[in-house]
């Protein structure tokens, strides 16, 4: 071990945690400790207990057994946030910031400055101003947060924190829905706080990102300690491994030819919505098309026009050889469209309710029998389901919102794939997700293309891209830059159109 | 925090019905020990003719409810049932006794003036909805705004005082208020009905799951293939259908309309719904616990009529206690069937 970062004693320790709900053990005598100035990585797969151990470091929950110590004293932290007056602060991956108020009040939320009974808006802008300042963040304390992109509120949140003494800071995967550029002025920040003296443990699935950042990285498989280990003696292979516990040899299944001369099963022409403009491009029979390019360039208004879930202006769409215009979503589902949101929380599942009417809701005409639903067929559905996306659940009776990323994951899928369709656009198919799991979607992606379903990949994920993929648009603003095929889909290229530093002539 | 605390609660909540079905027993056992407390300050409480009347009384506010359930499930919400039956009635009354010189005081009289309330129930209820969808204006703001509307046309129709139904319509009318069938009034029957086909259409149907998806969340809804707008809009016509077969059985009770016709039903209805169990900000409904929830307002004061201890005037004092005692409990029956999270 580096003897000079052991030497500096941890702010923070976890030792012998251990943690059931109810029944269940999530985690087994987990320990792990952060330093100042460290940037303390912590890895494994979807349910190995990572956001566990993080809320029993931000005392959001109370451990089983096992001790925290601060400053090397045991603690009982306070629970819902109260240890952010420790220095400990937990950033959610679903951000924690009041919507409709600006910057400047949420970092102030709830130890206004105050003069006379009065707040003193100048004082508070002013210090807001400073931080943004530091930390290099182009927007101003009156912007409303809502008028924000993600990345810019998650800089806020970090502004929060820092503005709060914040000696440790906790991130449930700060990247999952940062673009590359975004990312990169994200890690610049969290230099700055390391040199600042900050302690920052860190959850993400990018394990390139883990190699590049953390100074050492603590892994977890099935709530156990693995290993903690600096990070110079590790590469992401061995990452992954220690994370699965086995070899991961296959991530990416084989790929299968495309047969090019597969009949059209959607054409697009010059299509015209919000924010995309004279997007054209057609979709073969079992074919794999990846649809690449920044955040934001369009890509998946693209497919929200096609599948009816926004309008669209002009252009035409062609289904299976048929002119379509003005489909309704369950026109679209019906014609055998299927559209796979990215935002799972927000627009794929109803968290607050089981799985089995997430299950069926997409495809419930097909569970209705003399204008009853039949339960029997959901049940089965679900069976069927469960065993087929290997979705697991501690128990039937949970709430959706309480499977992991992961799972939820498989149970979109296979929700969408309840109504049989011979198109499926997936967003983000392994947004958040484990290793383990991705080599799964990716497997069944193309054990679907081999059944001759025909996929649109929408992914910011590079890798995945060219791993599964058989053609690759690329957008940029709104526009389709490129189209690679064989050997030209590759990172470099894909890059390149999407920074518009090269440019196809499309008819 | 907050959303979690949320699903929280809304996972609670199945847990429980899996178990023991305390979301269901909560208001049944209160309508129990309403009853209990009845009968020991007046054993006449449990009279067959009090009974009867009571179950009568429930049957104009559970009807409504049972519409509300839909609507509140969906996640919307609508304040113009009380001032909608006003004036449903008012504009029966005025064309039932228009034409009795054509059609006479008889039977015919009768089935057109239900045939319109019909049809105005729909209509009144298509408005709402379609404002609050196409129109994109809050539920709460349009409604507020029918709410308003109606009243102010019933007071008109009426001119400031009373309509009368005319009173040889009056007698052909009369009985599907005061007679019976097998020992039920007939009010009772209709009560029965829209709560069977009530608790079939939210529990049993496509439609069923799409309401309360959408009052779960709406966008998941949307990208779920549902027509989002047109399942909302179904859910007021629901509304203003009940609100129909409410007042085509509340008219021939006192043969007569005024400005103070169903004042504060709106918020009868929706006390009845939420002390049911059904969650306000939508995605969770129960047509049984709606009914109880009826049952129990009605009963409150009922039993106050009964004794002298409280007084009568006091009736609205009771039923709000009770409301806020109802979701008080609904609450802390979840903090206390939680475990392990905090």
């Amino acid at each position: 071990m580096d003897v000079a970062t052991s030497a500096s004693a941890a702010i923070v320790e976890a030792v012998n945690i251990s943690k059931s709900f109810g029944p269940v053990p999530v985690l087994f005598s987990v320990s792990m400790d952060v330093r100042p100035g460290e940037v303390h990585a912590l890895i494994g797969e979807n349910g190995a207990g990572k956001s566990t151990l993080m809320k029993i470091l931000s005392g959001f929950h109370d451990p089983t057994s096992g001790q925290i110590r601060v400053d090397g004293k045991q603690v009982s932290l306070p629970a819902n946030g109260g240890a952010e007056k420790l220095g400990i602060v937990l950033i959610h991956q679903e951000l924690n910031l009041a919507e409709q108020m600006t910057v400047e009040e949420n970092v102030f939320l709830g130890r206004e400055i105050r003069r006379g009974g009065f707040l003193d808006k100048v004082a508070m802008r002013k210090s807001v101003q400073t931080f943004l300042d530091e930390i290099g963040l182009d927007i101003a304390p009156t912007d409303r947060i809502s008028d924000l992109t993600i990345a810019q509120k998650q800089m806020v949140e970090i502004v929060k924190a820092v503005s709060r003494n914040a000696r440790i800071l906790i991130m449930d995967e700060p990247t999952a829905v940062l673009t590359e550029e975004e990312t990169e002025v994200f890690f610049r920040q969290v230099e700055k706080l390391k040199s600042g003296g900050v302690g920052i443990v860190f959850v993400s699935h990018k394990l390139n990102e883990v190699k590049a950042i953390a100074d050492r990285v603590t892994i977890l498989r099935d709530g156990q300690w693995i290993d903690t280990r600096p990070s110079q003696d590790l590469t992401p292979d061995t990452m992954a491994q220690m994370m699965v516990g086995r070899e991961l040899s296959d991530l990416y299944p084989p790929m299968h030819e495309a047969d090019v001369d597969a009949e059209l099963v959607l054409e697009v022409q010059n299509l015209k919505a919000q924010g995309i403009d004279n997007v054209s491009f057609g979709l073969r029979k079992g074919e794999i098309l990846g649809f690449s390019g920044l955040i934001g360039s369009g890509r998946t208004a693209v497919f929200e026009a096609v599948c009816g879930l926004s309008p669209v202006e002009s252009g035409s769409i062609s289904l299976f050889g048929r002119p379509v215009s003005g489909m309704s979503v369950a026109e679209a589902r019906d014609a055998g469209l299927a559209y796979l949101t990215k935002d799972r929380k927000e627009k794929g599942l109803l968290l607050s309710k089981l799985m089995r009417p997430n299950l069926t809701l997409f495809a419930l005409p097909k569970f209705v029998k003399h204008f009853a639903i039949d339960r029997k067929a959901e049940e089965k559905a679900l069976d069927r389901a469960i065993r087929r996306f290997d979705v697991r659940a501690r128990d039937p009776g949970i709430t959706v919102g309480k499977l992991s990323g992961g799972n939820q994951q498989k149970l979109l899928l296979a929700k969408i794939m309840e109504c049989d369709p011979r198109i499926v656009i997936i967003d983000e198919p392994t947004r958040g997700i484990d290793v383990g799991t991705k080599q799964q979607i990716y497997h069944f992606i193309a054990a679907l293309a081999a059944e001759g379903v025909s996929v649109v990949v929408i992914s910011s994920e590079m890798p995945e891209i060219i791993g599964i993929c058989h053609r690759v648009v690329v957008m940029r603003e709104g526009h389709i830059t490129g189209v690679l095929t064989g050997d030209h889909i590759n990172e470099n290229e894909i890059m390149r159109y999407a920074a518009g530093l090269k440019r196809e002539e499309l008819h | 925090m907050t959303m979690m605390t949320a699903s929280d609660d809304a996972a609670a909540k199945t847990a429980r019905r899996m178990s023991v079905d305390f979301k269901t027993l909560g208001p049944a056992l209160a309508l129990l020990l309403l009853c209990v407390i009845g009968f020991l300050l007046n054993p006449a409480f449990v009279s067959e003719g009090n009974l009867t009347n009571l179950l009568t009384r429930s049957a104009f506010i559970g009807i409504i409810a049972v519409g509300a359930t839909f609507v509140i499930t969906a996640g919307g919400i609508d304040l113009s049932v009380g001032s909608m039956a006003a004036a449903i009635s008012g504009v029966m009354i005025i064309v039932m006794n228009n034409t009795v010189e054509t059609l006479g005081t008889g039977v015919p009289t009768v089935l057109l003036g239900c045939g319109l309330a019909i049809l105005l129930g729909i209509g009144a209820g298509w408005i709402n909805g379609a404002l609050t969808t196409k129109g994109k204006i809050e539920a709460f703001i349009v409604t507020l705004g029918t709410m308003g509307i109606y009243r102010s046309l019933v007071t008109y129709f009426a001119d400031g005082g009373t309509l009368s139904l005319n009173f040889d319509i009056r007698g052909t009318y009369r009985p599907v208020y005061y007679d019976s069938f097998l020992g039920l009034p007939f009010p009772v029957w209709v009560f029965i009905g829209v709560a069977i086909c009530g608790w079939l259409l939210l529990n049993r149907t496509a439609f069923g799951r799409y309401c309360t998806a959408i009052g779960s969340n709406e966008a998941v809804a949307r990208y779920s293939a549902i027509n989002v707008d047109r399942v909302k809009t179904l859910t007021y016509i629901i509304q203003g259908l009940c609100v129909s077969f409410a007042t085509i059985i509340y008219v021939p009770r006192l043969g007569s309309a005024s400005a103070s016709t169903g004042v504060l039903w709106e918020l009868e209805a929706i006390a009845a719904v939420i002390i049911g169990g059904t969650v306000l900000k939508g995605g969770y409904g129960r047509i049984g616990g709606t009914i109880l929830g009826a049952l129990i307002l009605t009963t409150i004061g009922n039993i106050l009529n009964f004794t002298d201890m409280i007084s009568n005037y006091l009736n609205g004092t009771m039923q709000g206690l009770i409301i806020i005692v109802a979701v008080l409990l609904q609450r802390s029956d979840w903090k206390f069937g939680k475990s392990g999270k905090s």
